[in-house]
């Protein structure tokens, strides 16, 4: 048992090395911006004070090191500052005591739960669906219901999401009115309202994942079923069922459990585009904002969350399919 | 409410499926194809006829019920049409080429599913396009024409313009033109971002893969944190500061994007050439060229790549798509291809609102959905062939 | 009712490729009475498997049933119902594959695989068939046959894993056994012990069984009848004493013929001679372990020096040493007295070109996209020189001496050579570099028989004609007969005992040589009886039997 939780935490520590060299990634990445970028998001009538109130917000006054120290601290806080376009208020009425001023995790924080919900919504559609067909499409393997599928299936994966997005408004919202096209939520609405106002951008997302996911499923199965152990089990004279549930099961249990984790993560992606279509008030739709209007400290922390969340789900990923493995855990 | 008889009907048809499968026994006197079916199957033929047949019935539903219009059943006739089109296309497209060309083509054409050909169809189409954009299109892509927000359709009565078949944008370009033309800028672009990440990650993976060590493990190590940020956040990122650095420049903000695009992307081929290589590396045939005093170049290019060709392809083909789809995800959030160049993913999020319209006005709505569509019928197109030709390679192992 | 368990008629059997339906087995006939065991013999393409398969009505993916009926019983297998087909296979007719690792479920113990059938199939209760299935564990010889079921599969040797899986097929007493191949995985050592259970616990139960083998003398141990097969069709049957005499086919007295093949005995070594190859107290290392200790012995000019031993006795990491490939730690390789560097990447043109290699599987040892003249002219070109026209002539004359005609065979790929052919391109390659010196790795060992005796030939001819010196890396002692002048025997990266051939053949011997030697069975159907009893294992009293 000890080798096996020697490999969880070695994983952990990978994780959290791989988050931290991401942060210097993003950051370097931030401090490529030129110099006068202030200067120049300022426009041409800036005044002095505003450049420097944005020099001082971004920082650029001080050696990178310490900026980078400062950051990674405040980071781990969960304090990111405030977001440019506050200082920039800020700086353009030359005001020093800066009232109702959100930082950026006040803006972040409402947002990613929205976000999370979304997320989930989509994720309880997807999940169960995408596992049932790509079982069922391995069991039939080259039926006509497994070669519609493919089809369909890899047409999904190769629409963008705005494309699916679109098809769904046009035939769910517009033609025939069943679910709202504009996802107009806030914390106020019950359960069953901001399910049917989600609807839509979840069932875009699910379409999305579900392919992937399914596709990926099947595989998996059908790599398993021309096993030896499974032909053995055949030969044993085992109902299909049995064959399936013993012998297939807990064998495909580590590449599923990888499949949706990695399907997950690809959720992440899907999140920016389908949230701005439904104007969802989610994390992806602030960063798709804060990236137009340049806003750094919202843009650096919504990067971080993001790649956090995509390594967290493919160390669960790792260490789900490492405790499945009857190798590894039972030891010689 | 739907929902329940939706759910009454589906229960109905389990009855339906054993009385399916009883008759087929007594039908056949017990026919091991009916003997031996699981009930679930049995329900999935009763479940798919169910299906077939509520199709053919929405399709012939008339287009206009007591004055209103039915646009739904229009939409579905076109994407039945639609389909019934280019799948008859692809299916004439690889009959000629069982009995045109040379013997290994002819070969090939002759086991291809209808779905791989309809895929190589697709693509030769949009590479004419891409090609001859200039002649083809009938108005320049920036061409600012006389009337805007002229219906598509043509038909003056409805407020089209025969000059026009797809109608006119806000500022009134021509959108059919500009959709040739976005063949040209979104798929070019992309070809060309493919193309780089292709060079710079092939390379590199296989270097990776053959020398080992130290390369092996500093590229490896680098390319893990690359890949630990989604792709798409990552290109939002650098774009930003791109922008900031191109200043009012619209193109540099295209080249900047390119280059972007082509690093994140090549972290995966590099994975992918490491992994190819790798396998490769392994095989005696590898060990007895470096046991001869082969260098480097001979191994890689002599030994190695001709034996990497087919995964290679198929992935460029994988990597093409998502580049793709990544191009014209960033032109619909607004900061991919810079106007005035025509884009496909640009068009879609200023065409969009027009879907709105779709119950009276479903021409103006479909506009949109075409640029949508011209994007998705391409990366569907390719990924067709590379499903065939991963289908074949690994079919050609066992 | 008749003693007749299966009876087989006109099985026609086909494959899919492409699209169509090739024929795999062309109408075989095939009786077995209660309590017998049949042998079905063949190359590889014979089509053995596929029958042992359909015996049980099953067919893998791909592959179907085209004509002809298995009746079990009578129940005609091609034809029963898929349920009813389930009531017999595990219960009455059950398989032993021929790798245990991967048949047994990685996630399950093997006593709960063991159990499974038994009480799927309802013959006895969990608890019943748990003791029972350690009782057989006992019987087969498995060491702590209390203790060893509640392990999982990757916790087992091999052979045991072997052992467990006839002890699975036994579960439910059935009346016939499949046994594919069941000891081809093994080491001779360890078939020895498998051999000897699986014969035990069939003759016990009086179970009647299908023994696949390519080996004709493991089947002669093992089956009552034997039956030949030759690509899909046979080509002789008769009992197991009259086959191995006297055989009426021409296929099958070749086969026999094989093991005769020995080349004459040459002059032994002049004293006081520089070797050509002299491996130097080499202890070598993966990582931190030594697999390698103070190995040493010379190879002289002419000569054929045999490396011995089984998997994992450090063989082939002899041969890395000698290459370069892996540098040893301690002790160096010399090369007509001159030290060779220890990397490869030190030695210069010349001293590579001296010694060359032939890899163990043609399929990996040739780049599958460049055709043979490109293989065999690279060498050419590389080393000696040569371009054009000259090129292609001296790629003909190799093409000759591998007795392949030049023509014919320049322009092709591999992929278009049998097994055998691409074995000789890879000798033919060694040639090309014109060596002093070439090791042979395992190069017979993934050939059929009647191929492998060719290549052996040729390398012999090949010896006498340009004055080789082969080290010749096997685990088969039939090969060392045949072909070897001296014999080194390793055993987990010690060499254990080297000298003459002639005298290794001899006893006295080291004890594991002693071991390796008696282990390798031979054509006399009492041959493993008389083994046995020289070994003094008990024969499983029959007491056993009478408690059960």
């Amino acid at each position: 048992m000890s080798g096996l939780l020697r490999i969880i935490v070695q994983r952990l520590l990978l994780g959290l090395v791989t988050l931290f060299v991401v942060s210097i990634i993003i950051f370097v990445a931030v401090n490529a911006l030129p110099g006068d970028f202030a200067r120049e998001i300022l426009g041409q009538g800036a005044t002095e004070e505003s450049v420097a109130a944005i020099q001082k917000q971004l920082g650029l006054d001080r050696d990178p090191l310490t900026r980078y120290l400062d950051w990674l601290s405040g980071a781990i806080r969960f304090d990111f500052g405030i977001p440019l376009s506050q200082a920039m208020f800020a700086g353009n009425f030359g005001s020093t005591a800066i009232v109702d001023v959100k930082t950026v995790v006040q803006q972040i924080e409402p947002r990613l739960y929205n976000t999370l919900f979304l997320a989930g919504l989509s994720a309880a559609i997807a999940i169960p669906l995408a596992v049932t067909l790509g079982v069922l499409t391995a069991l039939y393997r080259n039926s006509a219901f497994d070669k519609i599928m493919n089809v369909s299936t890899l047409s999904a994966i190769s629409s963008p999401e705005f494309f699916l997005a679109y098809i769904l408004i046009l035939f769910l919202a517009v033609l025939n009115p069943i679910f709202p096209s504009l996802s107009n939520i806030n914390p106020d609405l019950s359960w069953g309202e901001l399910v049917e106002r989600s609807m839509l951008p979840a069932l875009t997302l699910t379409l999305a994942v579900t392919a992937q996911m399914m596709r990926m499923t099947r595989a998996a199965i059908i790599n398993l079923l021309a096993s030896p152990y499974i032909e053995m089990a055949r030969l044993k004279g085992l109902s299909p069922m049995r064959v399936i549930i013993k012998h297939a099961l807990p064998n495909a249990l580590a590449p599923i459990i990888t499949v949706i984790a990695l399907n997950l993560a690809f959720l992440i992606t899907g999140v920016v585009v389908v949230e701005t279509v439904f104007v969802y008030p989610g994390i992806g739709q602030l960063f798709v904002d804060s990236v137009k209007i340049r806003d750094i400290p919202v843009v650096q922390a919504c990067c971080l969350l993001f790649a956090a969340v995509y390594i967290l789900l493919n160390l669960t990923a790792d260490i789900l399919s490492i405790v499945s493995n009857p190798r590894l855990r039972h030891p010689k | 409410m739907t929902i329940l008889y939706v759910l009454i009907a589906a229960i109905l048809l389990i009855g339906v499926a054993f009385a399916f499968r009883s008759v087929g026994k007594a039908a056949t006197g017990n026919a091991p194809f009916f003997r031996d079916m699981p009930t679930g199957v049995a329900y999935g033929y009763v479940l798919a006829a169910t299906l077939i047949v509520l199709s053919i019935w929405y399709f012939f539903k008339p287009l206009d019920i007591d004055g209103v219009p039915q646009a739904g059943v229009l939409f579905f006739r076109w994407a039945v049409i639609g389909f019934a089109i280019f799948a008859a296309a692809a299916f004439v497209f690889r009959l000629i080429f069982r009995h045109v060309g040379t013997e290994g083509s002819k070969k090939l054409f002759r086991s291809m599913p209808l779905t791989a050909a309809f895929g190589i169809m697709i693509i030769i189409i949009y590479a004419i396009f891409a090609v001859f954009a200039g002649f083809i299109a009938p108005y320049g892509q920036e061409e600012v024409l006389g009337a805007a927000n002229v219906v598509p359709g043509g038909n003056p009565a409805l407020g089209g313009n025969p000059d026009y078949p797809l109608g006119t944008d806000q500022i009134g370009r021509d959108i059919l033109s500009r959709l040739i033309f976005g063949a040209q800028n979104t798929v070019g672009i992309a070809f060309v971002t493919t193309c780089l990440a292709f060079f710079i990650g092939g390379s590199l993976g296989f270097l990776a893969a053959t020398l080992g060590g130290w390369l092996d493990q500093l590229l490896s190590r680098t390319v893990d944190a690359l890949m630990a940020i989604p792709a798409l956040i990552f290109a939002l990122l650098l774009i930003t500061i791109a922008t900031a650095w191109a200043g009012s420049s619209s193109w540099l903000v295209t080249i900047y994007m390119i280059f972007i695009i082509a690093i994140i992307d090549s972290t995966r081929v590099f994975r992918l050439s490491r992994a190819v290589g790798l396998n490769i590396v392994v095989m005696d045939y590898i060990e007895a060229a470096k046991l001869r005093g082969e260098g480097l170049g001979y191994l890689v290019f002599r030994e190695m790549l001709p034996n990497a060709y087919a995964p290679l392809l198929a992935e460029f083909g994988l990597r093409f798509c998502f580049v793709f789809l990544t191009i014209a995800s960033l032109s619909f959030l607004g900061v991919g291809i810079q106007p005035p160049l025509a884009d496909w993913g640009t068009m879609v999020r200023d065409l969009s609102p027009f879907i709105n319209y779709a119950q009276f006005a479903p021409y103006a709505a479909a506009t949109p959905l075409l640029a949508a569509g011209a994007i998705a019928l391409l990366t569907v197109a390719v990924n067709f062939v590379v499903d065939w030709m991963l289908h074949k390679s690994s079919g050609l192992k066992e | 009712m008749s003693d007749q368990l299966l009876k087989i008629r006109g099985l026609k059997i086909e494959g899919r490729s492409d699209e169509t339906w090739n024929p795999i087995i062309n109408g075989v006939d095939l009786d077995l009475n209660k309590g017998e065991v049949i042998g079905l013999i063949g190359e590889s393409g014979a089509g053995k498997s596929t029958i042992g398969l359909a015996s049980m009505g099953f067919t893998r993916d791909g592959v179907r049933i085209s004509e002809g009926s298995v009746v079990f019983d009578g129940v005609d297998l091609v034809t029963a119902s898929a349920a009813d087909k389930r009531a017999l296979l595990g219960s009455r007719i059950a398989y032993v594959a021929q790798s245990a690792a991967a048949s047994f479920n990685p996630a399950h113990k093997l006593i709960d695989q063991h159990t499974e059938g038994p009480t799927q199939h309802n013959v006895s209760s969990r608890s019943e068939s748990q003791s029972d299935g350690i009782e057989l564990y006992r019987r087969l010889r498995l060491p702590n046959p209390e203790e060893i079921g509640f392990r999982y599969p990757h916790q087992v040797s091999g052979g045991q894993l072997q052992r467990a899986m006839t002890a699975m097929a036994m579960a439910c007493r059935p009346d016939l056994i499949i046994f594919d191949e069941p000891t081809t995985a093994l080491d001779v050592t360890t078939q020895i012990e498998v051999l000897a259970s699986i014969r035990d616990i069939v003759e016990q139960f009086d179970t009647a069984a299908i023994y696949i083998t390519h080996d004709l003398a493991v089947v002669a141990q093992m089956a009552d009848k034997i039956k030949v097969l030759l690509k899909g069709d046979e080509v002789e049957e008769a009992d197991t004493r009259t086959m191995l005499s006297a055989p009426t086919q021409e296929y099958t007295k070749s086969l026999w013929a094989v093991r005769s093949f020995e080349r004459p005995a040459k002059p032994a070594v002049i004293s006081g001679s520089t070797p050509v190859v002299s491996v130097k107290n080499v202890t070598a290392a993966y990582g931190t372990v030594d697999v390698l200790h103070d190995v040493s012995f010379d190879i002289h000019e002419g000569r054929t020096v045999a490396v011995v031993g089984e998997s994992g006795s450090g063989k082939s990491t002899t041969a890395r040493c000698i290459t370069g490939l892996l540098p040893p730690r301690i002790g160096h390789v010399e090369f007509d007295g001159q030290q060779l560097p220890l990397d490869y990447r030190k030695r210069d043109k010349m001293q590579l070109r001296q010694a060359q290699m032939i890899y163990q599987m043609a399929d990996t040892a040739l780049n599958p996209r460049k055709t043979i003249g490109e293989t065999i002219g690279r060498p050419v070109e590389f080393y000696l020189g040569l371009k054009g026209r000259e090129k292609r002539k001296k790629v003909g004359a190799l093409l000759e001496e591998i007795e392949l005609e030049p023509t014919q065979y320049y322009d092709r790929l591999p992929s278009e050579l049998s097994g055998g052919q691409k074995q000789r391109i890879g000798i033919a390659r060694a040639l090309a570099a014109e060596p002093k010196f070439i090791i042979c790795d395992e190069v017979t060992s993934a050939l059929d028989q009647l191929v492998a005796e060719g290549i052996l030939k040729l390398l012999a001819k090949l010896q006498d004609q340009l004055g080789l010196s082969y080290m010749f890396i096997t685990h088969d002692l039939a090969t060392v007969k045949a072909i070897s002048d001296e014999v080194v025997v390793m055993k987990d990266g010690v060499v254990v005992e080297q000298g003459e051939k002639a005298d290794m053949f001899q006893p006295p011997h080291h004890p594991y040589t002693d071991l390796l030697l008696s282990s390798v069975p031979e054509m006399d159907p009492d041959w493993l009886d008389n083994l046995l009893e020289a070994r003094g294992v008990d024969n499983i009293g029959d007491a056993a039997v009478d408690k059960m």
